[in-house]
């Protein structure tokens, strides 16, 4: 098969994140990508694809990445990178193809900033002898040199570059949305509101396709609602507590963040419902499931029940205004205090039951980092582990678990109904993670 | 609550779930409806929606709250990539129906066990006392 060298240039940050967001958007183009150099440290990744096209659907909708370029060529300084152009087997074929076309210069720097005049370096590639007019507003080709510095310390950046990429534009990639759902602006947010960049590029990794269906069983404020909204997903959630999904009147609720966002026929409905009694009917298949869970920082963790079910013997005959008092409008049901490893069970049940196969359960759990004991994962038998992605805090972290339903043939390993949380997370963070 | 989430909802009682009984609920006939024509029609969204939609049901519902002109069959599309102006007419309607048709006050109730559900500020509220949890 033929293919070409492009250079994806990513964000560095969440680089815990940023291959599994590649792979998750490779596996649903259809892409099969060789990660051997694939390197952790690196904002880089210099890649083969079979053309643009493919490139282009690869990147557009990746959040931890910046752009995706035709490669031309690299090197340590100014000098060498035109070395290396100049000697591509591509690079007279290159030349010819883009002879005509409008074109501008673009610098990208990554850890520093440069001191060298900019035009005098752009005046050095002349021998590519583009004829086009330069267009700095709608050019037809964008060419880009992508630097990287060393910090000379921690205060102190560097001036000249490293290592130099050249290459074409082929696509940027969807990092704007960041902008555009940063919590800053959304009409209706909440405590429990997740940050727009992790929370897009949870929905990546979970495989959000347009036109599926993704539910939220812990939908808060709706913020994965959102980003599962922005990649084109009709989006249900649910929430034990009504008055988060509820919001503040009419503009200030999910449905008005849809609205605010241009997404209004992505979103279906926010339930007041308990996950644990769920009322979505059991052969609807979902095909990815994104939450956040309470795990007790803010919310406690909740389900239905009486806490002393002695208390409530009978309760069911007590009848107001002649109509049994729990079918009243206004009835409050009980809730009782659940764990969270029962919590993560019953997910993980479910996900094995109302996923189709093949699609995606992704939460986000929380751990504390002085603990000398290791992090138990739950497991189900019907599901694959695909990634579990570390964000780092002071005193505790948080990770992704993604995984995919594989169904009851998979046989997998699977730790259900075993304790796995050492102390309560809760208790811990409220202390301080001070034993 | 749109039209579309009835035909996604049974009765949260698990004991209801071992009856044929617990899907669809059945609705209120006095259900205040609402339509909101702001909502855009996308006819390749709204195709893999119909795909999922499980039309006795919806029949059931649509009939609870008094409309009766639903067909016994799920309308087909012409076969081929290209719509159709039928085609286009059935997307249509079903988007008026799903997609901008929503339940803002009411009330709706398992065939099975009985138990009521309200529907508020179109939020349905699927909790349970404790007897039924």
């Amino acid at each position: 098969m033929m293919s070409k060298k492009y250079l994806v240039y990513m964000a560095h940050v969440n680089v815990n994140f940023r291959r599994a967001e590649l792979e998750s958007l490779a596996d649903l183009c259809g892409l099969d990508i060789d990660f051997s150099t694939y390197n952790e440290e690196s904002p880089f990744f210099v890649v083969d694809l079979p053309d643009d096209t493919q490139a282009s659907k690869w990147i557009k909708r990746s959040v931890l990445s910046k752009a995706i370029y035709e490669y031309w060529g690299e090197g340590k300084n100014l000098e060498e990178l035109h070395e290396s152009i100049k000697s591509q087997p591509f690079h007279e074929h290159y030349k010819q193809l883009y002879r005509q076309d409008s074109f501008k210069f673009e610098f990208e720097t990554y850890r520093g900033s440069a001191k060298a005049n900019r035009v005098e370096q752009i005046e050095t590639f002349v021998y590519l002898g583009f004829q086009g007019k330069i267009d700095m507003k709608k050019p037809d080709q964008i060419y880009a040199i992508v630097e990287e510095y060393k910090p000379v310390s921690d205060n102190v950046g560097s001036t000249v570059p490293e290592k130099m990429f050249f290459g074409r534009l082929v696509q940027r990639s969807d990092r704007h949305a960041m902008e555009v759902y940063d919590l800053k602006k959304r009409p209706y947010k909440g405590t429990t509101s997740f940050e727009a960049e992790l929370s897009l590029a949870s929905a990546n990794i979970a495989q959000v396709k347009p036109g599926s269906i993704m539910y939220d069983p812990f939908a808060g404020t709706g913020s994965f609602l959102s980003a599962g909204g922005h990649y084109g997903a009709l989006v249900i959630g649910s929430d034990i507590d009504g008055r988060m999904i509820r919001g503040k009147g009419a503009a200030h609720n999910i449905s008005s963040n849809f609205k605010y966002y241009g997404d209004s026929i992505q979103f279906l409905d926010v339930l007041t419902m308990d996950f644990t009694h769920n009322a979505l009917r059991s052969n609807l298949k979902i095909d990815t499931i994104l939450c956040d869970p309470p795990y007790g920082i803010r919310e406690g963790i909740k389900v239905l029940g009486a806490k002393d079910p002695e208390k409530y013997i009978g309760k069911e005959e007590v009848e107001i205004h002649g109509k049994k008092s729990y079918l009243h409008r206004d009835y409050i049901p009980a809730k009782k205090p659940y764990s969270l490893d029962n919590l993560l069970d019953d997910l993980l049940q479910y996900a094995s039951e109302g996923l189709a196969i093949g699609g995606r359960l992704a939460f986000w759990m929380p751990t504390a980092n002085d603990e000398n004991v290791e992090t138990v994962i739950p497991l189900h038998s019907c599901l694959e582990l695909k990634y579990n992605c570390v964000q780092e805090f002071h005193k505790w972290s948080r990770r992704l678990l993604v995984y995919e339903n594989k169904g009851p043939d998979f046989k997998g390993e699977d730790n259900t109904g075993i304790k796995r949380a050492v102390s309560n997370f809760r208790d811990r963070y409220f202390a301080n993670f001070n034993k | 609550m749109k039209l579309l989430t009835s035909n996604f909802l049974k009765c949260s009682v698990k004991a209801c779930d071992n009856s044929n009984e617990n899907f669809p609920l059945r609705y209120d006939a006095n259900c205040q409806l609402q339509q909101d024509e702001s909502i855009d029609c996308n006819p390749e969204f709204l195709i893999n929606i119909l795909e999922r939609v499980d039309w006795n049901a919806l029949v059931q519902v649509a009939s609870d709250l008094g409309n009766k002109s639903l067909p016994p069959q799920k309308p087909e599309l012409s076969p081929g990539d290209d719509l159709t102006d039928d085609d286009l007419a059935i997307i249509r309607d079903m988007h008026s129906l799903l997609i901008q048709t929503s339940i803002v006050e009411g009330q709706m109730s398992c065939r099975n066990c009985g138990h009521v559900y309200y529907i508020k500020n179109g939020i349905p509220n699927l909790l349970l006392p404790p007897h039924l949890a």
